[in-house]
């Protein structure tokens, strides 16, 4: 008896919904709009459809997608916190040969304050802060996040070109802001060394 | 009617705007040569950053908002033919917004609020600041509703009528505003000012961004609407022509004041704190909401089209030529709509999710804001103002002459202002630097941009100025010839007698906007409470 209710109920609120639609509808075809402008809107509507299919598209199928690694993080306690200590900073190539680089923002600085990367390979920055909000852009690469203390900024990049490039830091974190950028080498795949602390703890395992 | 205490509320309003305006323009000129460093003198990080979260204040908020509530009231009690609902009340919000602009000058001028117009978390400033720009919206609010009183008044006194379209633009806003100012209004409720007078200990950044972004794309559409609401109701008539579609004009406000709204994410598509599905999600809206930008810039040329071939153009492009280029709303709009184009193109680029990626705070935003708003928006205030001066004043526009070179060289200093600007993001210039430190071969390749940017300044300086000048010697003119000059506002070709309730009121506009925000901020802004977030305490700068 109440499912029956329940469905009647259902049907009316559909049947609403509908009717509303079609008067909607019906009101929409009422008004007067001019053939060339009809046409206009179509045209936009397909240019706004191409650019939104062509975003989606990228986003679904080549996973071309921005920072959005929702991570949370103590940003008064990274000192303590295991993976971003001090000795645990700047470049690192796991078991599987996967590079992660783990940065720290602070005022005024990025630190290390040098790190070199190999060109053409896949690279995973992971960036935090410990005061205020950063950002941080390697010019002419899209080596680019917010970095908002409490949270992770994790990015995921290549570069194609070796050479030496700033690393600056683009959100307002106080007066000395200006004096805020680092350095990195991106170095030909086959010069790149790993960094020798972990060569050197692989040497002792063996 | 008798309309002059309406004038003297409108002309209130506007001196505020344009005083701020021009305060904040001699800020902008310092700040492109102290940032520049070509006069060592001037560089101090501690003076640029107080002056440029002045300049962003008084020109984004100030002037906008004064601007916009006097604007409003005038076309209010014009196009209804009624007096302004609640004078009283009116002035009162005037008054707040002022006291509010004045408790955040105070510490902005004195750098104890140096922390840009976007005021991000945990860095904080004087809390006199927070309070100020609280009262500066409030006020705002009072002029919301005062609008949204007169639309639903004069709807119930003439049922079944269209409302004019100018005051249907306004209550667009006005509506807009409301929901626009709420993630705001959130921020510095519940974090700014309880983390200043210190009764809470640390706010979470993430929240804190997320509610700033909520206004943060809407607030543009709020200071441009006024804009397009001169395309469609003053353009035409003052070309010598009528309004394409009527229909087509409330649909796009409908559209801009719906989609506007639940899009903001794309100023957080750099940002650790939300997920890539709700930014695509905003991403996609934010291409929606090009729609109805594109839809007016087809009907205010079709309707210039229209005053061109009326006035004896002839030809594919003829009717450009014929076109009255020596009225000030008509140069205006050309103007407006050359830089829409460009900076609607940049626009593009930093809506796409992934492009942005390169063009994140760096200088190309800023270039690309100024454009669109300094430029397209702001010369079209320009041009109300020249419209709207002489029937506020009752006296004659000082110089017409004057009035179209001021346009012009606007437009010129925008174009030599914003270009290099450009460049210097491409060139991977970060904006919000107060001068260029970084060793690195890179920077050699920023100087010649900078250079240019001072000359552009300096144009639009000069313009500023000779705007102001006008205004002022139209009012100051010791002329006592009667004054009869009425403002007209355009038909429509096809005169509108009737239309459907929902191109003629908010109501169901309103539960759409509820349900979209609902759906596009509901858990982005829930999951905060829903997982494990460490807060920041505050930080001086």
């Amino acid at each position: 008896m109440q499912i029956a209710a329940i469905i009647q109920k259902c049907h009316d609120l559909t049947g609403k919904c509908v009717d509303f639609l079609q008067d909607f509808c019906a009101q929409l075809r009422s008004v007067h709009v001019d053939h060339l402008e009809r046409k206009w809107i179509n045209i936009s509507l397909l240019i706004i459809a191409l650019l939104v299919a062509i975003i989606t598209i990228d986003a679904f199928f080549h996973g071309v997608n921005p920072p959005s690694k929702v991570e949370t993080i103590d940003s008064a306690k990274l000192h303590l916190s295991k993976e971003f200590a001090e000795n645990n900073l700047g470049v690192q190539q796991d078991a599987n040969g996967d590079i992660v680089i783990r940065m720290v923002a602070g005022r005024y600085s990025f630190f290390p304050k040098h790190i070199a990367v190999p060109a053409e390979t896949k690279l995973t920055f992971r960036w935090v802060s410990m005061d205020v909000l950063h950002g941080v852009h390697i010019p002419m690469t899209n080596m680019s996040t917010m970095i908002v203390p409490g949270y992770v900024a994790e990015i995921t990049t290549s570069f194609p070109t070796p050479g030496e490039y700033p690393v600056l830091c683009n959100e307002y974190c106080g007066l000395g802001h200006n004096h805020m950028w680092s350095n990195i080498s991106v170095i030909a795949k086959e010069d790149w060394l790993a960094p020798s602390k972990l060569t050197a703890n692989k040497e002792i395992k063996q | 009617m008798n309309d002059a205490a309406e004038r003297k509320l409108a002309l209130s309003h506007l001196w505020v705007a344009f005083i701020a305006f021009i305060l904040a323009c001699f800020m902008g000129e310092y700040q492109v040569l102290e940032r520049s460093g070509f006069i060592p003198a001037l560089e101090s990080s501690t003076v640029y950053f107080a002056s440029v979260s002045t300049h962003g204040v008084l020109m984004a908020f100030v002037l906008t908002f004064f601007f916009i509530m006097g604007f409003g009231y005038y076309t209010a009690t014009t196009s209804l033919k009624v007096p302004v609902w609640n004078n009283k009340l009116a002035w009162t919000g005037f008054w707040i917004s002022l006291l509010g602009t004045v408790m955040a000058a105070v510490p902005l001028l004195t750098g104890k609020a140096s922390v840009l117009y976007t005021f991000y978390l945990p860095i904080q400033a004087h809390v006199s600041f927070y309070f100020g720009a609280t009262l500066l919206v409030v006020g705002s609010w009072v002029w919301c509703v005062i609008m949204l009183v007169m639309f639903s008044q004069w709807k119930k006194a003439n049922p079944k009528q269209p409302v004019p379209l100018a005051m249907f633009a306004t209550a667009a806003n006005a509506l807009l505003w409301l929901w626009t100012s709420v993630g705001v209004a959130a921020e510095v409720l519940f974090q700014a000012i309880p983390l200043a007078l210190g009764w809470i200990d640390s706010v979470d950044p993430g929240l804190s961004r997320t509610l700033f972004a909520w206004t943060l794309h809407p607030i543009v559409y709020f200071w441009l609407i006024p804009a397009y609401t001169a395309f469609y109701v003053f353009v035409p008539k003052q070309a010598g022509g009528f309004l394409f579609s009527d229909e087509i004009a409330r649909g796009a406000f409908i559209v801009l004041a719906v989609f506007a709204l639940p899009i903001g994410f794309h100023h957080l598509y750099m940002d650790p704190e939300q997920a890539k599905g709700w930014k695509l999600l905003h991403g996609i809206g934010t291409f929606v909401v090009a729609v109805p930008t594109l839809v007016t810039g087809f009907t205010v040329i079709a309707s210039l089209e229209i005053a061109g071939r009326l006035r004896g153009g002839k030809g594919l492009f003829g009717w450009i030529g014929s076109l009255p280029w020596t009225n000030s709303m008509v140069l205006a709009v050309i103007l407006a709509l050359l830089m829409l184009i460009l900076g609607g193109f940049g626009g593009i680029v930093n809506a796409s999710y992934a492009m942005n990626a390169m063009i994140h705070n760096t200088a190309w935003v800023p270039g690309h804001f100024h454009l669109i708003f300094a430029g397209t928006t702001v010369i079209m205030y320009f041009a109300i103002a020249y419209y709207l001066w002489p029937l506020l004043v009752q006296k004659p526009l000082f110089s017409n002459s004057m009035a179209l070179i001021q346009l012009w060289t606007w437009f010129i200093g925008m174009s030599i202002l914003t270009t290099p600007w450009h460049v210097l993001g491409l060139l991977g210039q970060p904006r919000r630097i107060s001068s260029v430190v970084y060793n690195t071969l890179l920077t050699l390749a920023w100087k010649p941009y900078e250079l240019a940017m001072i000359f552009g300044g300096l144009i639009l300086l000069g313009s500023a100025c000779l705007f102001i000048y006008i205004l002022a010697k139209t009012q100051l003119n010791p002329t006592t010839e009667e004054f009869t000059q009425q403002i007209e506002y355009a038909e429509p070709i096809h005169p509108v007698t009737a239309l459907p309730e929902y191109l003629n009121d908010f109501k169901l506009w309103n539960r759409v906007i509820a349900v979209l925000m609902a759906i596009s901020f509901g858990i982005p802004i829930l999951q905060f409470f829903f997982m494990e977030t460490f807060g920041s305490p505050a930080w001086g700068y």
